[in-house]
């Protein structure tokens, strides 16, 4: 570990009572979802991580507790650091607190979250999806989301292929 | 989607102003299909008679679920759909994931090969910067910049073409080094490009810079303070040109960046015109560390040696056991990553062009997250576009610089 991040990564156990790994010198938080407002604060005002780089989640389905971890790649540019909070969130309809008052990162980046892994963030500005259609259903991102083909056409199944598929007739 | 439905307002009420409830002000859309929204992207806009209230964007039209694409395709495989993120940075891509694979499986990389990627990537950027000063003349009615800069653009993507075989999607990069060294042709391409470019740019800055109509239309127009960049995950030259000196080729050196001499350029005004004057700047940079790294070139291997992960060339398979039996495994199965998750990020002509790659101890990653700089580039939009009016919009949106395949992946 980079030996200035040894005090941040202290602060934040004490405080949190934070687990944390490494792997390739990059350090991974442990936070619950009741503290990551709280921590994303302490991390912008006390230790100068102005920069979120990146939101996103992973899941680990069929695992159910937890399911996701939502990552959150912070950056300081004053201090030329970087650390990564891992917040693992139980259950495949999940609700955590926004941190979108702490980063605007969040009012696109949540958004693409709810859109891609079904979790929803309480309290956030904006809540549609982002990338894909209004009415789609369904997460793409999930692990038991089917990656999903097109059946290809041929003179002989036309019609049958075609009276499956969802777009309108008219 | 088997009925047409109508857009009512009450979907976009905490979103707008109440005067346009009442009808007060007009919304409108501007795209999809518009030539200065560069690409489809739509933007619903609030105006009061030409004055912007509210902008709020709407992407995802290019969406293609290139995440969830290569969560299905090995290490090696995945690598085509990356050129297709961010189309005209394809080599910033793939050094971006490749870099990533390295650093999850721990590989190495070979010096001619770090030398050529830099090479190529600034090129590449130099081509990006090309196209963004092109088109965003074009929008302010500079016609001529458009022809100009695609001419020189053309000779870069010759040069693509020449080391790699394909002008855009190139896959030149692979993890453990490059497809295979460049052709004798090369060193005099370069060349001949380096010698024109600097002289060019001196061409285009006589167009633009002092160019009184371009200075009405640029200057304080779209001011981004620089704590409002930071909060958004604005990087890039929009948030150097607020004034922030945050460039990761410089903070965090990779592929041997540390060896070249060059400088950040950074700005305080944090208008188009500071944006306009930074990607410049940026030209005669990448420009330097271009001719720097083609004299500093070293010769020696172009892949890695470690066979684990990197195939054998074709003369070895014939004549050694060991050779074959890698080959045969390593396209069949592909090669496994350990059950851990890293980040790794590199600077695009964007800003921070960042991997999150998480693997599971298969040939294929669990999760790969691209995290484009685009996407959070074009979120502060709607911050900085209030009380402007329309035609500004196009300045501003044109400043900076978004590609959609980049932010819809």
């Amino acid at each position: 570990m980079d030996k200035k991040l040894e005090p941040i990564v202290k602060a934040v156990q004490e405080k949190f009572g934070a687990t944390f790994e490494e792997f390739r010198d990059e350090v991974h938080l442990f936070v619950k979802p009741e503290q990551i407002v709280e921590a994303l604060t302490l991390m912008r005002d006390e230790q100068n991580f102005e920069l979120l780089s990146a939101l996103t989640a992973v899941d680990y389905y069929p695992q159910e507790a937890p399911r996701f971890h939502v990552i959150y790649q912070l950056t300081s540019v004053a201090k030329n650091l970087s650390v990564q909070i891992r917040m693992p969130v139980n259950g495949s309809s999940p609700k955590v607190p926004t941190m979108t008052g702490v980063y605007s990162v969040g009012v696109w980046r949540e958004r693409e979250l709810l859109d891609m892994f079904g979790i929803e963030f309480e309290g956030h500005p904006d809540p549609r999806r982002i990338l894909s259609p209004e009415d789609m259903e369904g997460h793409p991102l999930r692990k038991d989301f089917p990656l999903g083909y097109e059946e290809p056409q041929f003179t002989f199944n036309f019609d049958e292929i075609g009276s499956l598929k969802p777009f309108a007739k008219e | 989607m088997s009925q047409i439905e109508e857009v009512s307002i009450a979907k976009f009420k905490h979103l707008v102003s109440e005067r346009a409830l009442t009808g007060e002000t007009m919304l409108l859309n501007m795209g999809p299909q518009h030539p200065s929204t560069h690409g489809v992207l739509r933007l619903l806009l609030e105006l009061d008679g030409e004055v912007i209230v509210n902008c709020i964007p709407d992407v995802g039209f290019l969406h293609t679920g290139i995440e969830k694409n290569m969560e299905a395709k090995t290490y090696q495989k995945a690598e085509v759909m990356t050129d297709r993120l961010d189309y005209m940075n394809p080599l910033g891509n793939n050094l971006a994931y490749c870099m990533a694979v390295e650093k999850l499986v721990d590989l190495d990389v070979p010096a001619r090969a770090q030398g050529l990627r830099v090479l190529l990537v600034e090129l590449q950027r130099i081509a990006s910067h090309l196209v963004w000063l092109g088109t965003s003349g074009l929008d302010l009615a500079a016609m001529s910049m458009f022809m100009y800069c695609f001419r020189e653009r053309e000779q870069i993507l010759d040069i693509f073409e020449l080391v790699s075989g394909q002008r855009m999607m190139t896959t030149y990069f692979r993890p453990g080094g490059v497809w295979r060294d460049v052709p004798v042709e090369f060193e005099k391409a370069v060349r001949d490009f380096t010698s024109i470019f600097s002289k060019r740019i001196d061409e285009y800055e006589k167009l633009l810079t002092k160019n009184p109509l371009f200075i009405d239309r640029t200057v304080g127009l779209g001011k981004l303070d620089a704590s409002v960049a930071l909060s958004f995950g604005v990087t890039g030259p929009p948030l150097r040109a607020s004034g922030v000196d945050w460039d990761l080729r410089k903070a965090r050196p990779y592929m041997g960046y540390e060896q070249y001499d060059f400088n950040v350029p950074v700005l305080k005004d944090g208008d188009v015109y500071a944006r306009y004057l930074v990607r410049i700047q940026e030209l005669r940079e990448s420009l330097k560390i271009v001719d720097q790294a083609l004299n500093k070139l070293p010769l020696g291997p172009v892949r890695s040696a470690n066979r684990k992960f990197v195939p054998p060339p074709r003369s070895e398979i014939g004549v050694d056991m060991e050779a074959l039996i890698h080959h045969f495994k390593l396209w069949t199965e592909g090669f496994s990553a350990p059950k851990a998750s890293i980040y790794s990020a590199i600077e695009s002509p964007r800003g921070e062009l960042g991997v999150f790659l998480e693997g599971d101890g298969g040939p294929k990653p669990y999760r790969i997250h691209m995290r484009t700089p685009s996407f959070d580039n074009l979120s502060v939009l709607s911050q900085i576009v209030k009380g402007h009016l329309v035609a500004d919009l196009v300045a501003i949106l044109s400043s900076i610089d978004i590609v959609l395949g980049d932010i819809d992946r």
